[in-house]
C-alpha cells in the first residue's frame, strides 16, 4: 500500500515537472524561437501545402544564416515544428491547440487556404497566440474582430475587381457586360462579390453569374451561354480545377470573348499543361518575380526565385514567396518588440510598415495587408509555343503591354 | 432557375449531344458494375477510383511523350491485372457474404485507393491533351469536341467487343452461367472461383478504359472518383442486371438529365441533382414493388 503510494506521488511530480517544463522551454530553447505551423503535406491541398512549406523552410535557413534575430541584445534562430493536417479542417484546429497546449508554442505560423485558416484562427485568438498567415485570404478572416491574426496576403475580393476596371478602361471608360463563373467555396465566392463591387461601382451589368461545383471538371454549359451572350469580360474561379477546365473546354468549343480573367493559374501551372491554348488568359496574382520590391535578405524577386529553383528544383509559385515574406514580418516584428511576450509582439505586428521581396506590408485593424496591390498578369506565348506570365496590370509593375481584344479562334 | 435552354434551340440541340456524349461514357463505367453486381453479388464503391486510376494512366503515357489515346489499350490490361489482384486479396473473402460486407470492404478499398493515388501523383488536378481539335455542326451553333466524339466512339466499340465475347467465348459462358446460378455452374464443372476473378478484372479494365478517355476529355484529381461511382450505381438501379441495352439507354437518359439539370438549375446542382434522381427512382422502385406485393396479397 505505502509502496503504491509512493510509486503514485513519485509519478505524478514525474508528470508534473514534464508538463510544466515542455510548456516553459517550447517558446525559446536556448538561442530558438520555435514556431508551429499545421501545414497540408497529404489530403487535398498537398501540393499547395508543400508550397508554403518551403517558402517557410527557405526564409528559416535565409533569416538564420543572416544573423539570426536579434531581440534583448542577443541572437536567436527560427525553428518550425510541423504537423500534417491531411487537408482537413478539424485536424487542423486540434493540431492548433495540441502546438499550443501541449508543446508550448506561443507564435503560429498559418496553414495553407481560407477554410483551414478559418479553422485555426479561433484557438489562436483564445490563448492569444499571435499567428502570421500567408494563405488565407477569404475577406470573412478579417471581419471578425480578430487581434492575433495577421495576413501578409491580399483579401480574396481584390483578386479580379482590377480586371473589371482593366476591361472598362479597354472600353473607353464605358460599362461592360460581365459573365461570371464561380465555384461555392469560401474563397471563390469572396472573389465574386469583389467583383460584384466592382461591377457596381463602374456601372457594369452582369450576364451571367453561375455557380461551379466542387467536384466540377465539365462547365459547358456556362460556355455555351457565354457564346450566346457574348459578354465583354469571363471571370472564372474555381481554383486549380477551374482554371484547367475553363481552359481546356474555351479552346475545344472556341469560344471568343474579349477578355478571360481568372486566378489560380500560377498553381495550375495553365501555360505547361495547355500550351498555347491557355495564352491571352489573365490571372489575378500576389505576386511574381519580376516585380520589383526588395528587401535586406531575399533581395528581390528574381533572386528570390532563382535561389528557390536552386533549392527546390521548381519555379517559385506565389504561395511559396507569401509564406517567406511570414517570416519575414514575425523577425522585424519581434526585434521592434524587442520581446517575447506575446502582447508585446502583437501590437509590433500591427504596427508593421515594411517592404519584403513580396510586396509591401502594413496590417488594417482587421489583419490583412492593405499595402499590396494584386497583380494581373496574362499568358503571352512566342511562335515555338513557349508560354510565359506577363505582369500586365497595375501600370506601375507592368512588364509587357495588355493585348486586348483576345483574337478569336478563328483568327489563331 | 434558368430556361435558356429552351429559348434557343440551337442550345438544347447542343445540351442533348453533350449528354449523349457523356451518357454513354457512364454507361460503359455502369456495364462493369452491373456485371460485377450480377455476377458476384457486390456493389463495387471503389468503381470511380478505379476509373481515376486508369486515366492517371493515360496522363503518365501523355507525360513520357505518348498520345494519350493510347491508353485506352493500355490502361486496360494494366487495370486487369490490378483488378484481379483486387480479387485476390480482397472481394474472394467477402463475396459470398452479406451485401454489406462487400459494400464495407469496397468502400475500404477507395479509401485506400485515393490516399495512395493522391500520395504518389499528388493532389494537383491533371488532365492529358488530345490536341483533336473540334467538330462545328449547324452553322458554328452547334460545337463538339472531338474528344467527347473520341471518347463515346471508343466506349461502344468496347461495349460491342465485350457483348460478343460474353457471347462467344468460353469465359464469357462461363461468367454468364455463374451469374445465373453459381452452384449449378460449379456443379457442371466451372471454376467460379476463376469467373469471380475474370470478372473483378474485366470489370477493372472497363474502368480504365473510362479513366484515360476521362483525362482526355475532362480532368482528373485523386478523390473525383465517387461521383462516378454513384452515377453508375444509378445508371444499374434503372436499368437493372443484365440488360445493356437498358444500361446504354439510361445512361444516356441521365447524361442528358444532368446537362439539362446544368442549365436550368446551374452548374452547382449538376452532381446533387444525380442524387435526388437517385433518390426519386428508389422511392418509386418500392412504392411499386409494395403495390405488387399488395396484388400478389
Amino acid at each position: 500500500m505505502r509502496l503504491n503510494k509512493i510509486i503514485l506521488s513519485f509519478v505524478s511530480a514525474l508528470v508534473i515537472l514534464f508538463s510544466t517544463s515542455v510548456v516553459s522551454f517550447a517558446k525559446v530553447v536556448g538561442d530558438k524561437i520555435i514556431l508551429g505551423a499545421a501545414i497540408s503535406l497529404t489530403g487535398k491541398y498537398s501540393s499547395n501545402g508543400v508550397h508554403t512549406q518551403n517558402g517557410y523552410n527557405m526564409a528559416v535557413d535565409r533569416i538564420n544564416s543572416m544573423g539570426g534575430v536579434k531581440v534583448g541584445g542577443k541572437t536567436y534562430k527560427f525553428d518550425i515544428i510541423y504537423y500534417d493536417d491531411e487537408s482537413n479542417p478539424k485536424r487542423a484546429a486540434q493540431l492548433a491547440e495540441r502546438l499550443i497546449s501541449q508543446d508550448g508554442v506561443e507564435f503560429m505560423l498559418g496553414p495553407y487556404s481560407s477554410g483551414l485558416t478559418k479553422a485555426i484562427a479561433p484557438v489562436t485568438e483564445k490563448y492569444g497566440v499571435p499567428m502570421v498567415e500567408a494563405n488565407g485570404a477569404s475577406r470573412s478572416l478579417f471581419t471578425k474582430g480578430y487581434k492575433y491574426l495577421f495576413a501578409v496576403l491580399a483579401p480574396a475580393n481584390l483578386y479580379l475587381d482590377v480586371a473589371i476596371d482593366l476591361a472598362v478602361e479597354k472600353n473607353n471608360g464605358k460599362p461592360v457586360t460581365v459573365a461570371m463563373a464561380f465555384e461555392q467555396d469560401a474563397f471563390s465566392q469572396d472573389v465574386r462579390l469583389g467583383v460584384l463591387d466592382a461591377i457596381k461601382r463602374t456601372g457594369s451589368k452582369k450576364v451571367i453569374d453561375d455557380k461551379l461545383p466542387k467536384e466540377l471538371n465539365d462547365m459547358a454549359a456556362t460556355l455555351v451561354k457565354v457564346k450566346q451572350m457574348k459578354p465583354d469580360v469571363l471571370v472564372v474561379s474555381g481554383h486549380t480545377k477551374g482554371a484547367l477546365t475553363a481552359i481546356r473546354q474555351i479552346a475545344e468549343m472556341k469560344v471568343d470573348v474579349p477578355m478571360l480573367a481568372m486566378t489560380h493559374c500560377d498553381a495550375a501551372k495553365l501555360s505547361k499543361q495547355h500550351g498555347k491554348n491557355s495564352q491571352y488568359a489573365l490571372c489575378a496574382s500576389q505576386w511574381h518575380k519580376t516585380l520589383t520590391y526588395k528587401d535586406n535578405f531575399f533581395k528581390d524577386g528574381m533572386t528570390y526565385a532563382a535561389d528557390f529553383e536552386k533549392e527546390f528544383g521548381y519555379d517559385p509559385p506565389y504561395q511559396s514567396a507569401e509564406s517567406s515574406a511570414a517570416l519575414l514580418v514575425f523577425k522585424d516584428a519581434f526585434e521592434r518588440a524587442n520581446s517575447f511576450d506575446q502582447k508585446k509582439v502583437r501590437d509590433a505586428l500591427a504596427a508593421t510598415n515594411m517592404q519584403t521581396f513580396y510586396g509591401n506590408i502594413k496590417f488594417a485593424p482587421g489583419g490583412q495587408n492593405v499595402d499590396k496591390p494584386m497583380v494581373l498578369f496574362q499568358v503571352m506565348c512566342d511562335d515555338s509555343g513557349k508560354c510565359e506570365n506577363k505582369v500586365v496590370a497595375p501600370t506601375k509593375w507592368a512588364s509587357a503591354k495588355l493585348i486586348h481584344p483576345v483574337p478569336k479562334w478563328s483568327e489563331r | 432557375m434558368d430556361f435558356m435552354v429552351f429559348q434557343y434551340p440551337m442550345i438544347t440541340v447542343q445540351a442533348c449531344l453533350d449528354g449523349i456524349l457523356l451518357g454513354i461514357l457512364f454507361a460503359l463505367i455502369a456495364y462493369g458494375m452491373a456485371l460485377q453486381w450480377g455476377v458476384m453479388n457486390i456493389i463495387n464503391i471503389a468503381q470511380g477510383d478505379l476509373v481515376i486510376l486508369g486515366g492517371y494512366i493515360a496522363y503518365f503515357m501523355y507525360l513520357y511523350g505518348i498520345h494519350p489515346a493510347w491508353g485506352v489499350i493500355v490502361a486496360p490490361v494494366i487495370m486487369y491485372f490490378l483488378g484481379v489482384l483486387i480479387y485476390k486479396l480482397v472481394i474472394n473473402k467477402v463475396v459470398d457474404r452479406d451485401l454489406f460486407i462487400s459494400i464495407l470492404a469496397t468502400f475500404g478499398i477507395s479509401i485506400l485507393f485515393m490516399q495512395l493515388m493522391n500520395f504518389a501523383f499528388g493532389a494537383d488536378v491533371v488532365l492529358a491533351n488530345s490536341d483533336y481539335g473540334t467538330t462545328m455542326l449547324f452553322n458554328n451553333n452547334v460545337v463538339l469536341p472531338n474528344s467527347k466524339l473520341f471518347s463515346a466512339f471508343i466506349s461502344i466499340l468496347f461495349a460491342i467487343c465485350l457483348v460478343i465475347y460474353m457471347k462467344k467465348s468460353k469465359l464469357g459462358r462461363a461468367i454468364r452461367a455463374t451469374a445465373q446460378n453459381a452452384r449449378a455452374a460449379k456443379i457442371l464443372g466451372v471454376d467460379t472461383e476463376k469467373v469471380y476473378a475474370a470478372t473483378f478484372g474485366i470489370n477493372a479494365a472497363l474502368c480504365g478504359v473510362a479513366g484515360a478517355l476521362i483525362s482526355i476529355t475532362f480532368t482528373i484529381h485523386p478523390y473525383m472518383g465517387l461521383p462516378y461511382t454513384i452515377r453508375s450505381f444509378m445508371i444499374v438501379i434503372v436499368a437493372g442486371l443484365g440488360n445493356l441495352p437498358g444500361v446504354a439507354m439510361s445512361g444516356m437518359g441521365l447524361g442528358v438529365f444532368e446537362e439539362f439539370a446544368d442549365y436550368i438549375l446551374g452548374t452547382e446542382f449538376r452532381i446533387g441533382s444525380v442524387f435526388l434522381l437517385l433518390v426519386l427512382i428508389l422511392v418509386y422502385r418500392r412504392f411499386k414493388l409494395s403495390r405488387k406485393r399488395e396484388y400478389l396479397k
